[in-house]
């Protein structure tokens, strides 16, 4: 339970003047659910997009699994096995529920063009399983009735959970929420919840960008709190909340005022 | 899953090849002309096939799509005709030409990979005329496309012994040359169709669509965005090279002034006013844009004597008019295209929950 799956090595990343992320290192064990916090601004997005590749950090690196994480390579991020989704969510709106999770199989099927086709019996037994694949993940979390809906008509928090199937479905060892409870209600936070822990009980290491303090503190393993690009603190959430540099990073002022 | 078709659409089929079989003997009866017209419409309906699959599966809007066209058609005169010497049989050609298509459609995929929609259409665009102007000038210091003058005496496409060229007779059937191009042009559109229908609805072409509805989502889900973007282009493009080769055959002439943008535009307005991505409505687009301008041609001349005594507007500049005009109308009350496909169909309705 306890060895490392993620380590980030001092990462740097900066816009123009702005430094969004100043020297943020950070470990996450596999099999915990990882909380990344702070105010807006803070570089937690930023962050999210170096570790998948989207951004390559000014300096520093990530270590996966032991392994350097190349830099730039989104799909490479994908296939180590970290996915993420989208504080804006960014499904394929003009596709199906289903079609989208199985897009999310590419990265671990094989057909070609030739298999395309040909049509042979390894393409068609592929494309069965992950049509059934994509039927499973709609069911775990729980919009198989939405099947057949394009992604850009189901109601919003149904948007969300597709997002993490379509992420489960390139199988990572690391999935990257960035904001899942964003304009949820409270009983959709309570359910989304059951789900990430059903996530990690399943054996998935979550990294979990969240303003719900409530779901952070109650959901997460450990937390790190990141302000104006810096790492603040990292602890377990109950030694987060009292510390006095979260406190004022949260709430403004300086503690002695 | 479906493994066998059902009783009405085999139906469907058996009168789709009756009429395709007998398509070009009717047309013969209005003279041959009009089975060199139907020749060309499957012609372009190969080509808006092609573009079809950058356009309409992957998303890129590519308005040079005619140089690839351009590329075959200059393989196949190269290399069966008098100019060089050369007289290389059709089963060596037609692959050469699409891999030489192939190679350029991923000489101008590569460095456009970053490009999307606007920008992408006008280097797409310069990309077409720099084609088109190196045939134009490639005449010297080493005579290699013979210029503006273009390349004349290109070899028919042979079948073993049977040439296409020329009316070829079997005890009562008799087939001129363009009815046996007709056949051989079908026979190839046919492989397109079902290649074509059976990638849009596989992990490829799905991966196209999704670079078409968010790059940046596609990238995070672990698609290769660069490698499926120059497959796209380089699938297009080999088509294009095919087509090329076979135009080149059946004019037995070529010169750069047939791979004008112009044609690109034309090729793009079939794929857009078909329905975008939609095969059957790529098809009817195709046909339909190829057909009515000739129709026009003879519609007009006559129609006008009848009405004025005298021919007032010359039938190539009607047809652009008559064009311009089916282009605005469409795109104002048919956004989707004439025949689009169900799915976008849906994608442009309302949302009624």
């Amino acid at each position: 339970m306890s060895s490392t799956l993620l380590e980030a090595h001092h990462i740097g990343k900066h816009f123009g003047g702005v430094s969004a992320l100043r020297d943020v290192s950070l470990t996450i064990r596999t099999g915990e659910i990882y909380g990344l916090i702070g105010p807006n601004g803070a570089g937690k997005t930023t962050f999210f997009n170096c570790l998948t590749g989207l951004y390559v950090p000014d300096r520093g690196d990530f270590g996966f699994d032991g392994q350097l994480l190349a830099a730039n390579a989104p799909h490479q991020a994908a296939q180590r096995g970290i996915a993420r989704t989208f504080q804006n969510i960014r499904l394929f709106g003009n596709m199906s529920a289903r079609e989208n999770i199985m897009v999310g199989r590419h990265l671990r099927t094989r057909a070609g063009v030739l298999g395309a086709v040909l049509r042979d019996t390894r393409t068609r037994a592929e494309e069965t399983a992950i049509a059934r694949r994509a039927d499973e993940l709609l069911a775990y979390v729980g919009i198989a009735d939405r099947a057949d809906h394009l992604a850009k008509h189901l109601p919003y928090g149904d948007q969300r959970r597709l997002e993490i199937a379509r992420a489960l479905a390139t199988e990572p060892r690391l999935l990257c929420l960035d904001e899942p409870a964003a304009g949820m209600n409270a009983t959709e936070t309570a359910e989304l919840r059951v789900l990430i822990e059903g996530i990690r009980a399943d054996g998935t290491t979550v990294l979990l960008i969240e303003h719900d303090v409530k779901l952070v503190m109650g959901l997460c393993d450990r937390v790190a709190v990141l302000d104006y690009g810096e790492k603040i603190c990292e602890d377990i959430p109950s030694v987060v909340q009292k510390d006095p540099a979260v406190i004022e990073a949260y709430l403004g002022g300086s503690p002695d005022a | 899953m479906k493994t066998w078709l059902s009783p009405r659409s085999t139906a469907g089929l058996i009168m789709i090849a009756g009429a395709l079989l007998a398509l070009p003997f009717l047309a013969a009866s209005g003279g041959q002309a009009w089975v060199r017209i139907l020749d060309f419409a499957i012609l372009y309906v190969f080509l808006a096939l092609g573009l079809n699959i950058v356009v309409g599966f992957a998303g890129l809007l590519d308005l040079g799509y005619i140089a690839f066209y351009g590329v075959g058609a200059y393989v196949y005169a190269l290399l069966a005709s008098p100019h060089f010497g050369l007289h290389w049989p059709i089963w060596a050609i037609l692959p050469i030409g699409a891999f030489v298509a192939c190679l350029f459609g991923m000489l101008l995929g590569a460095p456009t990979l970053k490009l999307r929609g606007d920008y992408l259409a006008i280097v797409t665009l310069g990309f077409g005329e720099i084609i088109r102007i190196f045939l134009n000038n490639l005449d010297a210091p080493v005579n290699i496309t013979n210029g503006a003058l273009g390349l004349n005496l290109i070899d028919p496409v042979r079948l073993g012994s049977l040439s296409l060229a020329g009316t070829s007779e079997w005890g009562a059937l008799s087939l001129s040359g363009p009815q046996k191009y007709y056949f051989l042009l079908v026979t190839l559109a046919i492989v397109v169709v079902v290649i074509n229908l059976r990638l849009q609805h596989s992990r490829i072409g799905r991966a196209w669509q999704a670079i078409r509805e968010d790059e940046v989502a596609a990238k995070a889900i672990g698609i290769n965005t660069r490698n499926i973007k120059l497959l796209a282009f380089a699938m297009g493009a080999s088509f294009g090279g095919i087509a090329g080769g076979i135009f080149a055959a059946m004019q037995g002439f070529i010169s750069p002034e047939s791979f004008s943008l112009t044609e690109s535009v034309m090729i793009l307005a079939m794929v857009v006013l078909g329905g975008m991505g939609h095969i059957p409505g790529v098809i009817f687009g195709a046909l339909l844009l190829a057909v009515l301008p000739e129709v026009l041609r003879y519609a007009v001349v006559p129609a006008q004597k009848a009405l004025f005594g005298s021919v007032l507007i010359d039938p190539e500049s009607l047809r652009m008019l008559v064009f311009g005009l089916a282009l605005v109308l469409v795109m104002r009350f048919r956004p989707a295209g004439l025949w689009p496909s169900p799915e976008r169909k849906r994608e442009l309705a309302e949302v009624s929950e």
